[in-house]
């Protein structure tokens, strides 16, 4: 297990954000965490990353412990890609200063030749280095966002929503690319969506959230195969399939 | 044949930028009754543009022409802002992507809704208070009364996304423009918006413009589907005849949503064909 | 020639470093040149920037040159702007008095500025005690009444234009830790600061390499807004005999001192006061044409 995390807890001012979550992943394995808004989802996400440091419980990353202040290795470790694209890039730095500073905050070699490779690998050009990201597409700039992300040859990748600002066109591209780049490096995803079926294409197990806790976790075939037991899990799958007159009915007893 | 609703022939919008122009619609005609019209497409596609050009809410720097642009047999083009006025709220509404920004933070839901019904209709401050309330319920609101009072950053998106619906609807236009209304809520709300707004669609006999950039909640939502791409509709379907779909276009924008009745390694991608801008 | 440099500048996917940074520089100018005042305002500051480099070959006479046989003489074709008491040469005297006026501007701006900044991006970025700390110390300054310390100062040192220039400096640089730190506090939550924090700089890495950039663009337009009310501070300092020391040809200074024949010789206190006017009608006009340009909520 390269991840595993215990009994989690995150408090906010009177909100208990994520209770008592637990769940472990697998090297080189893709782990989901489905839920919709305020289920504290992405809170678990940006905890594992050390973007919150009041979190409750234990998170072991390869077999070590994460409470306290973290070394600097880690943060090469795991990297993360975030939802907005337009958000995640510095709006007055270039494509080849947003590539330079992980490199430069690792104190890594050969920066120049990891620049073009990371451009390469995300399938952008040489033409992009120098560009700022109002002059890219959103589809663009979440490719950047995952170069920034690989450039420091990490083992683990937390995605947040990576393509929910997304066309689906544009969507298909990107997943399709992630995926890619798991086989090739071996890497360890852990990616939260609000999107079952985008989850679904991307993992091979996922837990579904709700109200900070983790109701239900399970493997995508059984997913797919309709055995969730969790009366949540299962509103949320009936939603998926698309708007139904009948459906919507059921749910407003829910409100 | 009864007037339509809305009579749109080749409707071209065009943005002046500093240094060049651009054409974010080129040649839509669309003619509706009371029915529920989706439009779908990608960003940039011109489906928003297209919706508010018929709401006269072209930005300053866009210009709309037309050679048709009717409302319930008014003509839209060149139409002064007291004219507009005299149409938007009263007679169209609509409702946007975000109800977090498009409601006053400083003035209780209640408040807006009955503000948006005196502005329209002559009405005394008790009667506007109970029609806003009839409406709070109307988009099933469980407690009118408590939301009524309740500050925009009070309600959940949802409850928020209601209360937009309820304000647009109010004055009871006969054409209601929805931008995306659902983009930004949960899956499980998103249903109950929907079906909110289907129950009013067919209850009240009004028209309903769909604009989203989900093909299949458009398809199983609306009547008709109006599929764009760089400015033009390239396909017109019956929202039942999805399946059917014969542009590229539209069947790669289906093709390429992971879907959970059916596991695949690779999604299949859309390659853009030139010839789509023009139409074909 | 200028058709390849701008298609060079404008490089939708420019090839070094270099070409991005002059590209976005080009494009920010061309957005600027569209503001008729804001030009005005820019032609006024560099015009007073020439002037003061080239003065000693623009004055016709020295700052101090006495000609007592043509005291308090009316602009005429000898001078054009008019004598003073002693018969000076008022245009000379502007001409000199301009390269005074600049010095404090740029005193002010390489002090305040980067006081301001730093105060308030740090206390903005991290917050807690620092941030106490910081904005409590803010207060203090903020609390000053800037005249009646420029008057203590100048009590307690002597009379001078260094003076002055502190006791401005000292009361300026807080509504620009104040400015900063409403910036970083917004900016601070922004995906992109989340990201470096995710890759492990350090926090001073952050302030400095991304939120401070933020906050720049505000702080130099604030800046230009400022200096003209930085101008006259100086001027009203040197009126009051605290700032600039006769005989300098400081415009404030020489206002004060023609103010004795302001009825019977208008123009010994009038042509600097004309001066003043132009060169902080001129700053402020720039400030307003930056503001649109750099203002980071525009895109």
């Amino acid at each position: 297990m390269i991840l595993s995390v215990e009994n989690l807890g995150v408090e906010f001012v009177g909100l208990r954000a994520v209770d008592s979550a637990r769940f472990a992943v697998r090297r080189g394995e893709s782990y989901g965490l489905v839920g919709e808004s305020g289920s504290g989802k992405s809170t678990v996400l940006r905890a594992l990353a050390g973007l919150i440091d009041n979190w409750t419980g234990s998170i072991r990353f390869d077999g070590r412990d994460l409470s306290g202040k973290r070394d600097r290795t880690f943060y090469r470790r795991v990297q993360m890609v975030f939802q907005d694209p337009y958000g995640s890039l510095h709006p007055r730095q270039t494509i080849d200063r947003a590539l330079a500073e992980p490199l430069a905050i690792h104190g890594m070699d050969r920066r120049e030749e990891r620049i073009e490779k990371a451009l390469e690998e995300v399938g952008l050009g040489h033409g992009f280095r120098f560009r700022y990201p109002h002059q890219l597409s959103g589809g663009q700039r979440q490719r950047v966002a995952i170069a920034r992300a690989l450039i420091v040859e990490p083992e683990m990748l937390l995605l947040d929503e990576p393509t929910s600002a997304l066309d689906v066109s544009i969507q298909a591209e990107v997943l399709n690319l992630l995926d890619a780049l798991r086989r090739r490096r071996n890497l360890t995803f852990v990616m939260v969506s609000h999107n079952l079926a985008v989850v679904a294409h991307m993992c091979a197990r996922l837990a579904v959230m709700n109200r900070g806790r983790i109701v239900e976790e399970m493997d995508t075939a059984s997913l797919r195969a309709g055995s969730a037991r969790d009366p949540y899990t299962q509103r949320l799958m009936a939603a998926s399939r698309g708007y139904d007159r009948a459906l919507a009915e059921s749910f407003r007893a829910f409100d | 044949m009864e007037k339509p609703l809305v009579a749109i022939e080749d409707l071209h919008v065009t943005f002046r930028l500093r240094n060049r122009t651009v054409e974010a619609v080129r040649g839509v005609s669309l003619t509706m009754g009371k029915e529920k019209i989706g439009i779908v497409g990608e960003s940039g596609s011109g489906k928003s543009v297209t919706g508010r050009a018929l709401l006269g809410l072209t930005p300053p720097a866009g210009e709309v022409r037309a050679k048709k642009l009717e409302f319930d047999g008014q003509d839209l083009r060149g139409l002064d802002p007291a004219g507009w006025r005299a149409l938007r709220g009263r007679r169209m509404a609509m409702v946007m992507q975000d109800p977090k920004f498009s409601l006053n933070p400083v003035m209780t839901v209640g408040q807006q809704i009955a503000e948006a019904y005196v502005t329209h209709v002559r009405a005394s401050k008790a009667e506007a208070r109970e029609k806003s309330l009839a409406v709070l319920e109307a988009v099933r609101i469980r407690d009118p009364q408590r939301v009524y009072d309740l500050y925009p950053h009070e309600v959940s998106g949802g409850m928020g996304q209601r209360a937009m619906i309820a304000m647009m609807l109010v004055a009871e236009p006969e054409l209601l423009i929805a931008d995306e209304p659902t983009s930004a809520l949960d899956v499980t709300v998103q249903m109950q918006v929907l079906s909110i707004l289907d129950d009013l669609v067919s209850r009240r006999g009004m028209g309903l413009i769909f604009v989203s950039h989900d093909l299949d909640l458009v398809a199983a939502f609306c009547d008709r589907v109006l599929v764009m791409y760089g400015g033009r509709v390239v396909e017109t379907l019956k929202a039942s005849e999805l399946a059917s779909a014969r542009h590229p276009y539209t069947r790669g924008l289906l093709d390429c949503v992971p879907r959970l009745d059916r596991a695949q390694r690779e999604l299949p991608v859309l390659n853009r064909d030139a010839a789509w801008l023009e139409g074909r | 020639m200028s058709g390849g440099l701008q298609a060079w500048l404008l490089d939708e996917a420019p090839g070094s470093r270099g070409q991005a940074r002059a590209g976005a520089f080009y494009r920010g100018w061309l957005a600027f040149r569209q503001n008729g005042l804001a030009m005005v305002g820019l032609s006024i500051v560099l015009g007073l920037v020439f002037v003061a480099i080239f003065a000693p070959l623009l004055a016709p006479y020295g700052p101090s040159a006495q000609d007592l046989d043509f005291r308090l003489n009316p602009p005429s074709a000898r001078h054009w702007l008019g004598t003073d008491e002693l018969g000076r040469d008022i245009l000379s005297r502007i001409i000199w008095g301009s390269r005074i006026t600049l010095g404090i501007v740029l005193l002010v701006v390489v002090t305040v500025a980067p006081v301001g900044l730093a105060v308030g991006t740090l206390a903005g970025y991290f917050g807690g005690w620092v941030d106490a700390v910081l904005m409590r110390i803010t207060d203090v300054f903020l609390a000053f009444p800037r005249l009646i310390l420029a008057l203590a100062l100048v009590a307690a040192l002597k009379p001078g234009i260094e003076n002055a220039v502190l006791a401005i400096a000292l009361t300026t640089w807080p509504p620009y830790a104040r400015l900063a730190r409403a910036e970083t506090l917004v900016v601070r939550k922004a995906d992109y600061i989340a990201a470096v924090q995710a890759q492990g700089a350090s926090g001073l890495r952050i302030v400095l390499r991304h939120v401070a950039p933020m906050c720049v663009s505000s702080t130099i337009v604030r800046m230009t807004l400022d200096m003209a009310g930085i101008i006259l501070t100086a001027a009203g300092l040197g009126f009051l005999g605290l700032g600039a020391q006769p005989p300098s040809p400081e415009w404030g200074a020489m206002i004060s001192s023609g103010r004795r024949f302001l009825l019977d010789q208008w123009w010994v206190a009038t042509m600097p006061g004309i001066a003043i006017f132009v060169v902080s009608l001129g700053f402020n006009l720039l400030g307003d044409g930056l503001r649109d340009v750099l203002d980071p909520k525009r895109d």
